[in-house]
């Protein structure tokens, strides 16, 4: 099956989906460290995210967001590709200096609502946002 | 800029901006007066590289630009418990900052700074989340929801991406909150406010809201507060109290005149909203933390009239947040020689939600913040209890947590 969707940060990446249901700060959220989340209250806590194509209604918009992402894809533990529902900026901009310093980052890219939901944790999941428009592969299983 | 005329820095920001500013769905620039920048604060090398990289290139802040917290406190160095190489590391990324031209204000609240205030319509780069909500609301100024690395970037620029709350159009509310039957004493008491904001931010996420029925005059460290616990529960980066915030006369006012969904703000709802802000049961006290955001004097003056004659009991720690230039004028009030005095430990430059202050502790740790309710159990891996300043002192002084029941009840 294949989702059209919009390109935040150009790129192309594989990897296993992590769906997440609900948002989450990176900041706060994520330990670069370790690639997992550490939110206290997100339903998910303890879930790795490091390699694996994130699936997220968005980020909650911390101003910090930016820096843990941009370290974990510096320390090697940043997702392999997101999929949001909602652009937000910052975990955009994450992306974008993180391939500024270190010349490598997850690509980012917006699906509409109905789309996201057709990804079931788990499904083998090929990102390629190349120009404004990107494609996102889902295995069948 | 792109081209590099204004040298290699000017161009890397440009073109992080240019980049963010599509994903943004921007197709324009707006020229800001001043920017407040987070960069400032230590997360991991990430952020060290960045700014070392942008300073090498010469970069150089164009407009006024203030400073959020660092990770550590300079004035009061051995109260952040860091290990020597990351203190090092978060010397270094403060001080890039400051060669970058930066004021060294280390706070996050430099709308508290009389000169640092922008203006009703002025447009600026803020970062950190409540400054962003204070600067959009309270004052009127413009500023989308910039953070680390775009912040700086904007400044070096003097330029932002014209998008979302730069323009009237974002700026309209698209959800109302209506407060019905909270009582008079409630919304007379600080207590009200965070705990209002933290429901707002839930019900809101990312939304402009409009709040119907705070009393006309209410205090800037109450909307202080509240804007600060929307930002944490929510990604709230502005909202309107109808007849207090200077955009929002009226509802219509606020809306444009469209109509929006309405929440009804409930005393009940109100208490829940209070409660989700407490991971603990009440037991011994370890610690309380007040002060986030940063206190201004008179939050100050009320904590020292608070703890005026109070024994704060032995082994509860006692740490209140501000920034270098509130504790300048609190001690030429002799305010801040009163708090040392009663046992408080005034903590500046940083915030004791961030840095490594409080140490491990058996016990909760009380709070007046929401915002420090919120992110306190994760950063820190503790449980925490939310009340008001006057239920944080009794605590302290009993070494037990105690709680005011009768205001919710």
């Amino acid at each position: 099956m294949e989702l059209t969707g919009r390109t935040l940060v150009p790129g192309r990446a594989a990897g296993a989906a992590v769906v997440l249901a609900e948002p989450l700060s990176f900041w706060g959220g994520l330990d670069p460290a370790t690639g997992r989340v550490i939110d206290a209250r997100h339903p998910q806590r303890g879930t790795a995210l490091g390699g694996r194509v994130l699936v997220m209604p968005t980020g909650r918009g911390s101003s910090s967001s930016p820096s843990v992402l941009a370290e974990a894809v510096r320390a090697g533990t940043a997702p392999a590709a997101i999929v949001l529902t909602e652009p937000d900026p910052l975990v955009a901009l994450g992306a974008i200096v993180a391939r500024e310093l270190y010349g490598t980052a997850p690509p980012v890219v917006v699906l509409e609502p109905d789309a996201h939901a057709r990804i079931p944790d788990g499904a083998g999941v090929e990102v390629e946002a190349v120009g404004g428009r990107a494609a996102v592969r889902v295995e069948r299983r | 800029m792109l081209a590099g005329e204004r040298g290699p820095a000017a161009r890397t920001a440009m073109r992080i901006l240019v980049e963010t500013a599509r994903a943004m769905g921007a197709d324009r620039f707006v020229e800001i007066s001043r920017a407040h920048v987070d960069g400032c604060l230590y997360h991991g090398r990430a952020g060290l590289d960045f700014a070392e990289r942008l300073l090498a290139e010469g970069a150089r802040v164009s407009v006024p630009t203030t400073l959020n917290v660092g990770l550590l406190d300079l004035l009061h160095p051995e109260l952040v418990r860091a290990d020597p190489e990351t203190r090092r590391a978060a010397r270094r990324l403060m001080e890039a900052y400051v060669a970058m031209g930066c004021r060294p204000t280390w706070t996050c609240a430099p709308y508290q700074l009389p000169d640092a205030r922008p203006g009703l319509g002025e447009q600026v780069a803020w970062a950190e989340s409540n400054a962003i909500v204070f600067a959009n609301s309270v004052l009127g100024a413009r500023t989308e929801r910039y953070g680390d690395f775009l912040d700086i970037c904007a400044a070096v620029a003097g330029r932002a991406p014209y998008v979302g709350l730069h323009t009237d159009e974002g700026r309209r509310a698209r959800v109302a909150f209506r407060l019905e039957g909270v009582p008079e004493r409630l919304l007379a008491s600080d207590v009200c406010y965070p705990v209002l904001g933290h429901l707002v931010g839930r019900e809101a996420g990312s939304r402009v809201p409009a709040i119907v029925g705070l009393p006309p005059g209410t205090a800037e460290d109450r909307l202080k507060a509240l804007g600060a616990a929307a930002a944490s529960s929510g990604s709230v980066a502005m909202f309107h109290a109808v007849g207090v915030t200077p955009e929002a006369p009226t509802l219509e006012a606020a809306t444009g005149g469209a109509a929006v969904p309405e929440v009804a703000v409930t005393p009940e709802r109100l208490r829940r909203a209070r409660d989700e802000l407490t991971t603990a049961g009440g037991s011994e006290l370890a610690a309380v933390s007040v002060g986030t955001p940063h206190a201004s004097v008179g939050e100050l003056e009320r904590l020292a009239e608070l703890l005026d004659g109070v024994r704060i009991a032995p082994g509860v720690g006692f740490y209140v947040n501000t920034s270098r230039a509130t504790l300048a004028e609190a001690e030429r009030r002799g305010v801040a020689e009163a708090l040392a005095r009663a046992g408080v430990r005034i903590v500046t430059d940083t915030c004791t939600y961030l840095a490594p202050v409080i140490g491990e502790v058996r016990g909760p740790v009380m709070t007046d913040s929401a915002k420090w309710a919120w992110y306190a159990p994760g950063n820190l891996g503790i449980e925490v209890v939310f009340g008001s300043l006057e239920e944080c002192v009794r605590s302290a002084a009993l070494g037990r947590v105690v709680r005011d029941e009768r205001l919710w009840s």
